[in-house]
């Protein structure tokens, strides 16, 4: 901080410094030709508030930009199909039908599954590297290789996913599906790329988010509720359950929340192993669609009414992601505790 | 007596709190296990398959259109060019926005009702899924047309990225600032400073190491974005040329990934497992650097 | 050990007492990574008294307070040698259970720290866990009412402890351990967050409280030690030769009246006469 200072103070002392030695009967204010502040300098303050402020208000452009033109390029197809569009999953750009229910409902079942999978996980890696569990060093290791793991580019996943995960899984896929292939989840053969293995590509992705949140969240439980809750004779596990994570529980819904937006519009590593088709079929070893992965698929050979209904899709998923985030932002203020 | 006070002090296993705990604590050693597991196999794939594939070539040659040659797929010299040049310009295009934008947060705004709504749509804007931002340009910029009659470009895919960057900047820039103390701010101002001097002589210099973390976080997300880029600035199978490559399409590694993992050929699904390990090593030396530089102070 | 340690073991005689020793302290040594806290302390304290620890501050008081139920478990890399013997047992011996010891050493802390629940399960949240089988909402009035917060409780019980003023959560919190009901209760500086009346309602509190149970007290108030105390132990500390941070260790103890009328050592002497500290 006294290093950033310097230029500023620094300069003043040299002045104050001068004054005794060379001009001490007179007035130092011969020294300041700067007295008065020069209009440049006026106008560079202002000109530069101006400008940041502008900056500042170019977010607010964008996102009203990007519901603006995703809205205005879907006007066509929603005048043309309506709700219709939601309920049908036709998607046939000879016949020039179009309806995304197939791939609403893989964006849901997708998301809702695979954070079925990531939130115990994830909260279960925050309690362990939280809790002396293990030496202070190693939880730090855990902790930033959790860190990093989310920073790998999801088409790297998806790579992985086609060649290594889908591949090692399908006998597992079969074997459920031999065992247990009356439950109409698992009612068909596995045949490759799927709803399963995306389910499974997207909990990876998002238990760093869930697992980092969840991490700081149980941190910032006052030590002191911890102390209270052991004083009494608490266990470790009664503590956290009863105690530590009720007062952590804004932030990680919070977080479950995000993950669960970040989930929803995930596209690279779904689009990759889904299966990209839009039969719709209950059976998750069956291939599927997201509205992601449609958007990834066909956007950029489509044309006409193909675009505006891809723009109706994305603008549904708008919604969805919006709706999400925003729930998200109340749940964290209604959730959280005083202490 | 209604409370159990004949126990010993002595550590019993078999009591139901014990139990309870020792499971506890099992299953959460065995959750951590699972979700780091699959992460630790990925990346070490990457990088035993990856590093089979490092030749010389490998960054100095062009890819091979799939199909052309069954045996070599080429390299992805431009790939890399071509990500370095999106990257680049979405940089140059967030990073100057987002600092702007988070200093009028955190120094002229403070708490108003628009400094709120804008961290507000801040947060709204981090939350829509990265293809929408490629379909806003392609609905904005490639299919109509509206810069130099160019559809499919490097300006189009760098546009679309700097939208998924931006958030991240102005949060950063926003909350470094407010952790500069206000003694500071006013000492600078107490001394005749103006405003614009305070923020970029005194405010921004403390604040410097959280915001230069935050963007190298962007960038390093941003290089290995590839939903916005697939319809926004395509592929090439060429080297970039400067200036006029700019409104043309460009390669990047994230697209050439996703295109040659779907190739029916062993030589371009090989070649993707390289670029993944050129991508993911640049992506977690940057994040490597902006973890140690934290933990240095 | 007391010809190794004349000076810091004149106080292990309670002839007087007639009261048996409850804990006690043989040579405790606790230290922070590689720093020591404090530093052979022994101590015998008796049973059904209110013992307590005064002493400068950074002198140790409370960390070994803390000791005592193995609250420093909690902090990486705090350790203890010697040994602390409750109810017949060395408590940082490896078969221990520290959770046991809690159940039985109850602890008071020096900031009111109340669950986020509400009044009632901060009482019924311990004694349930504990295992408690008898009448719940008997529990939490007798509890309440041994704490004195009863009346300013009663018609609240399902509001937050938080919405309690300081004074009242601290006496929730005594509540709350007395219905755990442990031999001993610890209290680390009870009322320092406190004002002036609810100190004297605490003080009050402890009084009643040492009927049945052994009480020790931590405190930077020397006019409360004598008004709450029995018996009285005085920490110091100083620093070693080789100008590291300071350690401290137990100068003096023995009954209060003793300690404030006529102490053995001069740096006690010192100390109550407000010479430093």
């Amino acid at each position: 901080m006294k290093g950033t200072l310097n230029p500023l103070l620094g300069k003043k002392h040299i002045m104050s410094n001068q004054i005794p030695k060379s001009k001490a009967p007179n007035l130092p204010e011969s020294l300041y030709k700067l007295r008065q502040r020069p209009h440049s300098e006026k106008v560079v303050d202002t000109g530069f508030k101006d400008a940041v402020y502008l900056m500042a208000s170019m977010v607010a452009v964008f996102l009203i930009a990007i519901f603006v033109v995703v809205f205005i390029g879907s006007i066509e197809s929603m005048s043309r199909y309506g709700l219709k569009f939601l309920t049908t999953s036709n998607w046939n750009p000879i016949t020039d039908e179009y309806g995304a229910f197939a791939a609403i409902y893989g964006t849901i079942i997708t998301s809702i599954f695979s954070l079925a999978i990531a939130v115990p996980l994830g909260i279960g890696t925050a309690i362990f590297i939280t809790e002396d569990i293990l030496p202070r060093k190693l939880r730090e290791i855990i902790s930033v290789l959790v860190e990093l793991l989310a920073a790998i580019p999801s088409v790297i996943l998806g790579l992985w996913a086609i060649f290594v995960m889908e591949p090692f899984l399908r006998p597992l896929f079969a074997l459920i599906h031999k065992k247990l292939g009356w439950i109409f989840f698992f009612s068909s053969e596995p045949i490759g790329a799927g709803i399963a293995p995306a389910i499974l590509i997207l909990s990876i992705m998002i238990l760093p988010i869930i697992t980092a949140i969840s991490r700081d969240s149980l941190n910032q439980v006052p030590f002191r509720l911890r102390q209270a809750a052991y004083g009494v004779g608490a266990t470790r596990s009664t503590t956290i359950i009863n105690i530590i994570l009720p007062a952590a529980i804004s932030g990680i819904t919070g977080g479950i929340l995000l993950a669960l937006g970040r989930a929803l519009g995930e596209t690279m590593a779904v689009t990759m192993i889904i299966g990209n088709s839009n039969n719709f079929s209950l059976s998750l070893f069956s291939p599927g669609y997201t509205i992601s992965s449609m958007l990834a698929n066909q956007f950029g050979e489509a044309d006409g009414n193909q675009v505006s209904s891809l723009m109706y899709a994305s603008f549904i998923l708008m919604i969805i992601t919006l709706t999400v985030n925003l729930a998200a932002n109340w749940l964290v203020k209604r959730l959280s505790l005083k202490y | 007596m209604t409370f159990n006070n004949n126990s010993r002090l002595k550590y019993k296993a078999s009591l139901k709190r014990n139990i309870y705990n020792s499971l506890f604590t099992f299953i959460s050693v065995v959750f951590t296990i699972l979700s780091i597991l699959p992460l630790i196999l990925l990346l070490s794939y990457v990088f035993i398959k990856g590093a089979t594939q490092i030749n010389l070539s490998l960054l100095s040659n062009l890819p091979e259109p799939p199909g052309d040659d069954l045996l070599n797929a080429g390299g992805i010299g431009n790939a890399l060019q071509g990500t370095i040049i999106i990257t680049l310009i979405a940089s140059s295009i967030a990073v100057p926005i987002g600092v702007g934008g988070g200093i009028y947060l955190a120094e002229y705004a403070r708490n108003g009702k628009f400094a709120s709504f804008i961290r507000f749509g801040t947060n709204v804007l981090s939350g829509v899924p990265s293809i929408i931002a490629g379909v806003f340009i392609y609905g904005i910029i490639v299919s109509t047309k509206i810069i130099f009659n160019s559809t499919y470009s490097a300006l189009a895919g760098g546009i679309s990225l700097s939208i998924l960057m931006l958030p991240t900047v102005i949060k950063t820039t926003d909350e470094g600032l407010k952790l500069v103390s206000d003694d500071l701010r006013k000492g600078a101002l107490s001394v005749g400073a103006s405003k614009f001097l305070t923020i970029t002589q005194v405010t921004l210099p403390a604040a410097i190491k959280p915001i230069t973390t935050g963007i190298i976080l962007a960038i390093a997300r941003a290089a290995g974005e590839t939903a916005p880029l697939i319809f926004t600035a395509l592929f090439s199978f060429y080297w970039f040329e400067a200036p006029t490559s700019i409104l043309e399409p460009i390669a990047s590694l994230s697209v050439l990934i996703y295109n040659f993992a779907l190739e029916p050929y062993e030589a371009q699904n090989q070649l993707a497992w390289a670029a993944s390990l050129i991508l993911v090593s640049i992506i977690l030396i940057m994040n490597i650097i902006t973890k140690l530089w934290a933990r240095k102070s | 050990m007391s010809s190794k340690f004349p000076k810091k073991n004149q106080n292990a005689n309670n002839r007087r007492e007639s009261k048996p020793t409850c804990i006690s302290l043989q040579n405790v040594t606790i230290s922070y990574k590689n720093k020591t806290a404090v530093r052979n302390i022994y101590c015998e304290i008796p049973k059904e008294k209110v013992t307590a620890f005064i002493g400068p501050s950074g002198c140790g008081k409370s960390t070994v307070l803390r000791a005592i139920n193995r609250m420093n478990d909690l902090i990486e890399g705090c350790t203890l040698k010697g040994r602390l013997v409750f109810d017949g047992v060395d408590i940082y011996e490896k078969s221990i259970d520290p959770v046991e010891v809690r159940r039985r050493i109850g602890m008071v802390f020096q900031q009111p720290n109340p669950f986020p629940k509400s009044i009632y399960e901060n009482i019924a949240f311990g004694a349930r866990i504990n295992g408690y089988t008898g009448n719940m909402d008997e529990l939490v009035e007798s509890s309440l009412k041994k704490a004195a917060v009863w009346d300013e409780c009663k018609d609240k019980l399902n509001e937050s402890g938080y919405s309690l003023s300081g004074g009242q959560q601290q006496r929730l919190c005594i509540a709350r351990t007395i219905a755990i009901q442990p031999e001993v209760i610890l209290m680390d500086e009870p009322c320092s967050a406190l004002d002036p009346i609810s100190t004297l309602k605490i003080e009050e509190t402890i009084h009643e409280l040492k009927e049945s149970f052994t009480i020790i007290i931590v405190t930077h108030n020397m006019q409360q030690a004598v008004r709450v105390s029995d018996m009285t132990a005085f920490f110091n500390a100083e620093g070693s030769e080789t100008g590291g941070s300071k350690v401290g260790y137990l100068v003096e103890f023995n009954n209060t009246q003793k300690i404030f009328n006529s102490p053995a050592q001069k740096s006690t002497q010192d100390y109550i006469s407000g010479k430093f500290g």
